[in-house]
């Protein structure tokens, strides 16, 4: 096999990484709004789910939180006579979204507590209610504030995606893995592994950037 | 078995409390890896940092094209590579050495940017009042700018520190006996790996927590206006 084969099943495996980067990106994304604007919250019950997700998929490792998602979840599901089975893509989405949105939790929530006292005085004095002030007034001008955090996220998370060849999905790494049990070509396989996952990385970095740029338009005049 | 320790099957708590132990083994081998990858990183990433900041653009340059690339790659496939790439070119490390060469080797990218940021934050006029008073570069360096960037590089590595060792089950592929990949293990044979993998869970937030704490400790002893290297 020719080193120059490699690149077909390599792009089908990138392909994976691509999808699996976004949807878990978008999931992390969410989460993260949900339970970094919820730890903020005055309702106990809302503030101690969001504290808990936060910690507790802030405080263990990916890899175990994909490994109990994927292992240990079914076997769960099986006890309380429910079917928890998850495929590989679910399981590995779900655990990079989780993992993920517990860290932009804390970027949200930062950002939120950024923005200054004045304008919840102001949005108040002009007669706004909070959930106006929320959606209107703090998170327009703290979104700007959260996209370098959420870039560093983003490039983690096409990183971390790599660990879901250990659940046997066809990602990138697992097509790597394939073709280096077949050849034996360690050398030249994972070069071009690391090199594709840098490029990916770079495009990743550069369409976070467009997209800073673009949300910095709402930041407040004169900031 | 592992380890010399026997599993009761009994009842799952029974079960919980005879691998305990066992896991126990393995968090001693997580907290190795964690220490070994930490001290690599930091002398690693002090290595970047001061090519990083050489005057000449000729090693500056693809110093920072270096850093750029290990931070953008997975830790997963910089383990595969040293693992099966070195012992082609006749370097044959142990699993657990090689693990931990690739925490430190990832960190240090990042560390890297901590030394970086830590020294910048030591203002001009420092380096100006060093200089009216004629001490020299060498001088400045060692009793002026490195004591008082030291309390705003500690708790930065130390937040680093605990994310090597959320990172460590990622070295269980190359069969280093880390925590996780003991409670797989017990898994495989026991055909049970709700309550190995959720302990190991329940050990992981522990331990975070702790070493997050420590952080915070470090960082409310250290004198914020600086250590002297004395």
């Amino acid at each position: 096999m020719h080193w120059t084969e490699y690149f077909g099943p390599l792009a089908e495996g990138a392909w994976v990484t691509v999808q699996l980067t976004v949807y878990s990106t978008i999931l992390g994304a969410i989460l993260a709004f949900a339970s970094g604007i919820g730890k903020l919250s005055s309702n106990w019950a809302i503030k101690a789910v969001s504290v808990a997700y936060i910690e507790v998929f802030r405080g263990t490792s990916l890899l175990v939180q994909l490994f109990w998602l994927y292992f240990a979840l079914p076997l769960a599901g099986m006890a309380l006579g429910i079917d928890l089975r998850l495929p590989p893509v679910m399981a590995g989405v779900l655990a990079l979204g989780l993992n993920i949105g517990a860290y932009g939790a804390e970027v949200v929530r930062g950002a939120i507590q950024s923005v200054h006292k004045d304008q919840h005085e102001a949005a108040r004095a002009l007669n706004f209610t909070s959930r106006q002030t929320l959606w209107t007034i703090t998170i327009p001008q703290a979104i700007p504030e959260m996209m370098p955090s959420f870039g560093n996220l983003a490039v983690q998370n096409l990183k971390d995606t790599a660990l879901v060849s250990l659940i046997s999905l066809g990602d990138l790494t697992f097509r790597a893995e394939q073709i280096r049990n077949f050849t034996q070509d360690s050398t030249t396989i994972y070069s071009m592994l690391l090199v594709a996952y840098f490029g990916m990385a770079l495009v990743l970095t550069a369409l976070m950037r467009g997209l800073e740029a673009y949300v910095s338009r709402w930041r407040m005049a004169g900031s | 078995m592992l380890f010399g320790f026997e599993w009761d099957l009994s009842s799952p708590l029974a079960f919980a409390l005879s691998i305990l132990p066992i896991l126990l083994t393995g968090l001693l081998v997580t907290l190795q890896a964690t220490v070994v990858g930490f001290a690599l990183a930091l002398v690693l990433g002090l290595v970047w940092a001061v090519l990083k900041a050489a005057p000449s653009r000729i090693i500056s340059w693809p110093v920072s094209v270096v850093i750029e690339f290990i931070r953008d790659t997975p830790l997963l496939v910089q383990l595969f590579f040293l693992y099966y790439v070195l012992p082609e070119y006749g370097i044959v490390l142990p699993a657990f050495m090689t693990g931990a060469l690739a925490l430190g080797i990832q960190y240090s990218a990042y560390t890297a940017e901590v030394y970086r940021a830590g020294l910048q934050a030591i203002g001009a006029d420092q380096r100006e009042a060093a200089r009216a008073l004629n001490l020299s570069s060498a001088r400045t360096f060692t009793h002026i700018i490195v004591p008082q960037a030291i309390p705003r590089i500690v708790p930065a590595m130390g937040n680093y520190l605990v994310s090597i060792m959320k990172d460590v089950p990622v070295l269980s592929v190359v069969t280093v006996l880390e925590m996780l990949n003991v409670a797989k293990i017990v898994g495989d044979r026991t055909f049970d790996y709700l309550i190995p993998l959720s302990l190991v869970g329940a050990l992981y937030l522990i331990t975070t927590l702790v070493a997050s704490a420590g952080v915070r400790l470090v960082d409310t002893w250290l004198p914020k206006e600086g250590i002297p290297l004395k």
